[in-house]
């Protein structure tokens, strides 16, 4: 492939969108409130928007015949690319917004910088999703304000989800082979840059909400090399159960 | 107030009505206005939220991105329309968290179709094209209702429904010109979902306790039976045009009628699911209570955090 270092670099920021949004489908109809309800619905649609509109690019890049959803559905395991983050588990909806926050903040900070990315395509994405992932930030960033400050047994909750979450959060800073190369033809994202004012954003509002900024300094990581928690499998058996079972066929 | 002072209030009620002028939440209405309003709108409600779960089973397994979003559009509106017909019923004097502990505890109910599975993507086509076009059927006319929070809700649910009805049958109609395989999973749904469809319009006539009261409060504007011939009528043709086969063995057009005539529906199974035995209920209950449960300790920090805003926000002040 030709651009194989700009194929390998748009599923590095589609797969987070796509895994997130399929977590944030599970929880549809299983709200805590109809409200929080609609609002995780609507975080998951929107990132399936986006999921389309960066695959649909990387298909034409790909130029082999493969459509979005091979793309999306037909990989196996080692080929998707999200950070480990996005693929844990709606433990309660502590974890679900820990998760959604914790993803956000970085999310917002590279969608900015992609807007200015050389690749108009790139760009123009960027700039419609940063508008989005704007309210997704707020909603989340409300939540654990909420949820950190509200009740003992909340802040507790939240408090144990931002724990086990936080070895989760240095990978988002990880360059990949095809990240390096991309960040130096003026296309990529160089997310090392984000890493200070990541957790400066982050570790403000954790005190606002009255949460320890975790002190652990181990990280995990892996998810951008394919390597992923054992969470993902099964995910995946959901995500491609139709095109697996039922394949080359039109929906 | 006297007996007469409320006569005469209740013949001011009924004119209005018969004036077609809508009632407002502020007016004065006769309880058993209230009462069955209260019934009638918070089931539609439920039906609602409970209706997302069925359809939710398969956003985690849609097959295409583009029928995912759809799906995930979808079950969205639903939970939309849940939240202002709640929010309609509210008007009328009782809580949400009443009318939750209703349907939590069996005392109200929602609409019995829910209460199949979902066992294949077909299911999505099939409930969008029948489900939903029933549903249509029996809401167009509460547009035209009385009370006027309930219709006004209904004109924004009714014009989402259709394009939720179209969607359906195009799921349909992909499949139906599919594969081999994707058609039988095509008749397959249909086979399922129709008859169960056709009980959705409620029961027959002669045995409705509702019927005639509804009629004059504009609640209702056709008789059940007229509603499930005009669902029959409407959707044979479309199952033709796929490809499809109603299964009835005693579906035939009738010239005279201009109509279609259609085989015995199972009553019994009706009841049977009404009752709560059906083949989803209790899942489907264990759903929403459970998603409830787990959802108290989120809604009581939400209480907390905004009552400690207030507060400090108090404080500054002073």
């Amino acid at each position: 492939m030709k651009n194989e270092n700009l194929y390998n670099c748009i599923l590095g920021i589609a797969d987070n969108s796509l895994i997130l949004g399929q977590r944030m489908g599970e929880l549809c109809g299983h709200g805590p409130s109809l409200e929080t309800d609609i609002a995780c619905t609507n975080i998951s649609l929107d990132l399936f928007g986006q999921v389309r509109s960066y695959f649909q690019y990387a298909a034409k890049l790909a130029g082999d015949g493969r459509t979005e959803d091979d793309i999306a559905m037909l990989r196996k395991e080692r080929e998707y690319k999200n950070v480990l983050l996005v693929e844990q588990p709606n433990t309660d909806f502590a974890y679900t917004l820990g998760r959604q926050f914790l993803f956000d903040v970085y999310h917002l900070m590279f969608l900015s910088e992609l807007q200015k990315s050389t690749d108009l395509t790139l760009a123009a994405i960027a700039n419609k999703c940063i508008k989005e992932v704007s309210y997704h930030e707020r909603f989340s960033s409300d939540w654990v304000k909420r949820l950190g400050d509200g009740t003992e047994e909340s802040h507790q909750k939240m408090q144990n989800a931002i724990d086990d979450l936080w070895t989760y959060t240095d990978e988002l800073f990880h360059q990949t082979e095809a990240d390096k190369a991309m960040v130096e033809e003026g296309i990529g994202v160089d997310v090392t840059k984000l890493k200070d004012n990541y957790y400066k954003n982050v570790k403000s509002l954790l005190d606002e909400a009255t949460l320890k900024v975790p002190e652990s300094k181990y990280f995990q990581k892996g998810g951008k090399e394919g390597v992923h928690t054992e969470h993902l499998g099964y995910l995946l058996s959901d995500l491609q159960y139709m095109q697996r079972t039922y394949p080359n066929m039109e929906w | 107030m006297s007996e007469e002072q409320i006569r005469s209030l209740e013949r001011e009620f009924d004119a209005k009505i018969a004036r077609d002028e809508k009632i407002e939440p502020k007016d004065w209405m006769p309880e058993k206005y209230r009462k069955t309003h209260i019934r009638q709108m918070s089931q539609h409600a439920h039906s609602e939220i409970v209706g997302m779960l069925p359809e939710g089973n398969w956003i985690t397994r849609a097959p295409s991105l583009r029928r995912k979003v759809a799906l995930l559009a979808k079950v969205q509106d639903e939970a939309g329309h849940g939240l202002y017909l709640y929010s309609a019923t509210e008007t009328l004097g009782i809580s949400r968290e009443e009318m939750y502990e209703q349907l939590h505890t069996g005392k109200a109910k929602y609409s019995s179709i829910f209460n199949y599975p979902t066992i294949t993507w077909a299911d999505m086509g099939a409930i969008g094209w029948l489900v939903d076009g029933a549903a249509i059927i029996n809401q167009v006319p509460l547009c035209n209702t009385s009370y006027g929070p309930y219709a006004r809700a209904m004109i924004r649910v009714c014009k989402e429904e259709s394009f939720h009805q179209r969607q359906g049958f195009e799921i349909m109609m992909k499949l139906a010109n599919g594969t081999p395989e994707q058609k039988e999973m095509a008749q397959d749904a249909l086979n399922r979902w129709w008859w169960p469809s056709l009980m959705m319009l409620g029961p027959t006539d002669d045995v409705s306790v509702h019927t005639e009261q509804s009629m004059k409060w504009k609640l209702k504007r056709k008789s059940n039976d007229d509603l499930r011939q005009q669902f029959i009528d409407q959707t044979v043709p479309q199952a033709d045009l796929i490809g499809l086969t109603v299964p009835d063995p005693d579906l035939k057009w009738n010239e005279e009628r201009g109509s279609y005539d259609f085989g015995e529906i199972d009553w019994d199974e009706f009841w049977q699911v009404v009752k709560g035995h059906g083949p989803m209920n209790k899942e489907r209950m264990k759903a929403r209570v459970g998603a409830w449960e787990r959802g108290e300790w989120v809604r009581d920090a939400a209480m907390a955090h905004a009552e400690k805003k207030q507060a400090r926000k108090e404080k500054q002040v002073v």
